[in-house]
C-alpha cells in the first residue's frame, strides 16, 4: 500500500507551484482519496470516522467553553451554571461536550470491539493496534479531568477516589497522590492543574491519532475475512466507496448524538453532579461516568487480600491491569487465523466477552454488596480468562473454518453471479 | 578547522583508516586520540543533559503541595456541646475530623472484640508509637478520656467519607466500596486496608480540642 506510487497529478499551474514545494495535496490526495481500502468493508470499519469526527467535536466545543469557565473551586461551579443559563447558546454547547464525551466512549468501544471481533491487532499490525490503546488511554484520563472541572458532588468525591487509586501502592503511594493533588485533599491546585491537562490531552491525542493513521496507512486495513489484500482487484480507491460509507455512518451517529443533546442530555450524567463539591460530604453512592464502570467493577471486585498483596492495592492492580493487558493482545492471541468469521469457538468467546463487560458495566453501577460483589469477582475472572486462557488456548484447540483465497473471491462467493464491477 | 573536517570525520569512522592517514589523529599505540569534536560532543552533552535536568526538576516540583497548604495551622474544637453518643465533624487540612464522644455501650462493645479478630491490628494513632496495638484504649483519647475519639474522616481505601454510625459494626460504614469500621474506628469487613487514621490532637481543656 505505502509502496504504490503516487497518482496525484496536479492539473493546474498553481497545483504545480504547491506540489513542488510542499506535497500537501499529493499526500491527501494519496491518503484520502486514491488510498486503496478493502473491496468487503462493512459499517464495522466506519468507527474510525467517527471518532476523528468526535475528537474534533471536543476540541472546537471544549475551547469555546474554556472562554468562560474559571477553574477556581469557588467559583468553578457557578461559571458552568453561567453557561447553562447565561451564555449565548451556552447550553448547547455544554451539552455538546459533555454528551460528546460519551459518544466518544460509545464510538471507541465499538471501534475496540470491532478490532477484536476482526482480530485486527494481530501482526503485521501490532503497533497500530498499541498506538490505539494509548490513545484510549490518554481519553480515559482526558474524560476523568473534564469530569472533576464542574466541580459538583460527584466531580469531588469522583476526583478522591481516583486519586485514592495511587496511595495503594506501598511506600511511595501517599507521595504520589499528593504530588498528583498538590495537596492533602482533592482542592483549588487540583482543579487548577486538572484544568490546565484537560486542555493539554486532546491535542496529545491527536498526535497519536496521526501516528495511528500513518501506522495503518503503512499495514493497510483488515477486512472481515482476515485475508490481507493481493491483487488489485481486492480493493477500491478510498473516495469514493470509504468516504461515503465513512459519511453515512458519521451521520447517523451524529443523528444519536443530536437525539441525546436536545433530548435527553442530562440521561448519561448523575444529578449530584448539580450539587456543588463538598468536602465533608461523601454522597451515598459514587459512581465514576458509565464509561468507566466495568474497570470500577473490577477494582471493587478485589475484596480480599492476597499474600503481602492486601485487598485495596489488589483492586488497583487488577483494574490498572485489565488495561495494560491490551498491550500484550497481539502476543496471547495464538491463532493463525485473523477473522472470527473463520473462528467458531472464538466468536463464541468473544461474544462472551462482550455481554461480560455490559454486565461489568451494570456491576458497577450497583452498591458494592452482596450478590452484587461475588458477579464482579465472576465478570473480573472471565474478562482476564478470556485473554490469559481463551486467547492463547484457542490457538492450538480450535479448528477454523475454510477460509477464502481472497477477498475478491470471498465477495463473489458471497454473490453468485456477481462481477467485481457490480461492487 | 572547516578544512579538517572531512578528516576528522573519517577518523571517527574507521580506526584503521585512521592510523593509515597517521598525523595527529591516532597516537603511537593505534589508540585514537580525542578529537576537538570528541570533546564538544562530550562536553556540550553532559551539559545538556546537566541542564535539563535541572530545568526539568522546578517543572516536576511545582506539583507538590505549595507553601500555603503545607503551612497548615492547626484548629482548636470545642467540644463543650457533645454528649454522649454525639459527634460532629470538624474540617483540617481539607480533610473532615470525626470528634465523638462515645457512649459506655460502644467502649465496652470495642472491648469486647480480640486483637486477632482485627484486619488491621496497629492503632493508627498518631500520638502512640507505631506499632501501638488497635485496643480501644489506643484509638480513643487515652486514659480517664476513653469516651472520645477523634479520627481523619477519610476511609483509608480510597478517601470517602464514611457515614457514622453506620455499617455491621455500629461504628461507620463507608457507602464507596463497603467498607465497615467498629466503634473505634477499626476497620471489620470490607476493602479498606487500615483503621481510621487518628491525627496528632490534645486537650488544651477539658473542652476544646487541639488537632494537629
Amino acid at each position: 500500500m505505502s509502496g504504490e506510487h503516487s497518482t496525484y497529478t496536479p492539473t493546474s499551474g498553481l497545483e504545480r507551484w504547491v506540489d513542488s514545494r510542499l506535497p500537501l495535496p499529493r499526500l491527501l490526495h494519496d491518503s484520502f482519496v486514491a488510498y486503496p481500502v478493502p473491496r468487503n468493508l462493512n459499517y464495522a470499519y466506519t468507527f474510525g470516522a467517527m471518532l476523528s469526527v468526535m475528537l474534533l467535536v471536543q476540541i472546537v466545543s471544549g475551547v469555546v467553553l474554556a472562554m468562560h469557565y474559571a477553574a477556581e473551586t469557588t467559583v468553578a461551579f457557578n461559571s458552568v451554571e453561567k453557561i447553562m443559563r447565561d451564555v449565548n447558546h451556552g447550553w448547547l454547547l455544554r451539552y455538546m461536550h459533555a454528551n460528546g464525551a460519551s459518544f466518544f466512549f460509545i464510538a471507541v468501544y465499538l471501534h475496540i470491539a470491532r478490532g477484536l471481533y476482526y482480530g485486527s491487532y494481530k501482526a503485521p499490525r501490532e503497533i497500530l493496534w498499541i498506538l490505539g490503546v494509548v490513545i484510549y488511554l490518554l481519553m480515559m484520563a482526558t474524560g476523568f479531568m473534564g469530569y472533576v472541572l464542574p466541580w459538583g458532588q460527584m466531580s469531588f468525591w469522583g476526583a478522591t477516589v481516583i486519586t485514592g487509586f495511587f496511595s495503594a501502592f506501598p511506600l511511595v503511594g501517599e507521595w504520589i497522590q499528593q504530588f498528583l493533588l498538590g495537596g492533602f485533599a482533592v482542592d483549588n491546585p487540583t482543579l487548577n492543574r486538572f484544568f490546565a491537562l484537560h486542555y493539554l490531552l486532546p491535542f496529545m491525542i491527536a498526535g497519536v491519532v496521526v501516528l495511528h493513521i500513518w501506522a495503518l496507512h503503512v499495514t493497510g486495513q483488515t477486512n472481515p475475512t482476515g485475508v490481507e489484500v493481493k491483487t488489485k482487484t481486492d480493493t477500491v480507491p478510498f473516495t469514493p466507496y470509504a468516504t461515503l460509507k465513512d459519511a453515512l455512518g458519521v451521520s447517523v451517529f451524529l443523528i444519536v448524538f443530536a437525539w441525546f443533546i436536545f433530548y435527553m442530555p442530562n440521561y448519561l450524567g448523575h444529578p449530584d453532579n448539580y450539587i456543588p463539591a463538598n468536602s465533608l460530604k461523601t454522597p451515598a453512592h459514587i459512581v465514576p461516568e458509565w464509561y468507566y464502570l466495568p474497570f470500577y467493577a473490577m477494582l471493587r471486585a478485589i475484596t480480599f487480600n492476597v499474600g503481602p498483596i492486601d485487598s485495596k492495592l489488589g483492586g488497583v492492580l487488577v483494574m490498572f491491569g485489565a488495561i495494560i493487558i491490551l498491550f500484550f493482545l497481539p502476543w496471547l492471541d495464538t491463532s493463525k487465523v485473523r477473522s472470527a468469521v473463520y473462528r467458531p469457538l472464538y466468536k463464541l468467546f468473544f461474544w462472551l466477552f462482550v455481554a461480560n463487560a455490559i454486565l461489568l458495566g451494570w456491576l458497577g453501577s450497583r452498591p458494592a454488596e452482596g450478590v452484587y460483589v461475588i458477579l464482579s469477582q465472576l465478570g473480573t475472572l472471565y474478562y482476564f480468562g478470556f485473554f490469559l486462557v481463551v486467547m492463547p488456548v484457542l490457538g492450538f484447540v480450535e479448528k477454523p473454518k475454510r477460509i477464502p483465497n481472497s477477498i475478491t473471491e470471498a465477495v463473489l462467493q458471497k454473490r453468485p453471479g456477481g462481477t467485481p464491477a457490480a461492487l | 578547522m572547516a578544512g579538517h573536517g572531512e578528516e576528522r570525520k573519517a577518523v571517527s569512522e574507521h580506526k584503521t583508516s585512521a592510523h593509515q592517514m597517521g598525523g595527529h589523529a591516532a597516537g603511537p599505540d593505534g589508540e585514537r586520540e580525542p578529537t576537538r569534536r570528541d570533546f564538544l560532543f562530550l562536553t556540550t552533552g553532559m551539559a545538556g543533559a546537566v541542564g535539563v535536568a535541572a530545568v526539568a526538576w522546578p517543572f516536576i516540583d511545582q506539583m507538590r503541595p505549595d507553601a500555603s497548604t503545607l503551612a497548615l495551622a492547626s484548629i482548636e474544637v470545642d467540644v463543650s456541646s457533645l454528649q454522649p453518643g454525639m459527634s460532629l465533624t470538624a474540617k483540617w487540612r481539607g480533610k473532615p475530623i470525626f470528634i465523638r464522644n462515645r457512649t459506655p455501650e460502644e467502649i465496652e462493645e470495642a472491648n469486647a472484640v480480640a486483637l486477632a479478630q482485627l484486619k488491621d491490628p496497629v492503632a493508627r494513632n498518631a500520638n502512640l508509637p507505631a506499632d501501638a496495638q488497635a485496643t480501644d484504649i489506643d484509638r480513643s483519647a487515652g486514659k480517664g478520656k476513653e469516651n472520645w475519639i477523634v479520627m481523619i474522616g477519610s476511609c483509608t481505601h480510597l478517601g470517602c467519607v464514611p457515614l457514622g454510625q453506620a455499617g455491621d459494626f455500629g461504628g461507620w460504614f463507608c457507602p464507596c466500596h463497603g467498607s465497615h469500621y467498629d466503634t473505634a474506628g477499626r476497620i471489620r469487613k470490607g476493602p479498606a486496608p487500615q483503621n481510621l487514621a487518628v491525627p496528632t490532637f490534645s486537650f488544651v481543656s477539658d473542652t476544646v480540642i487541639k488537632i494537629g
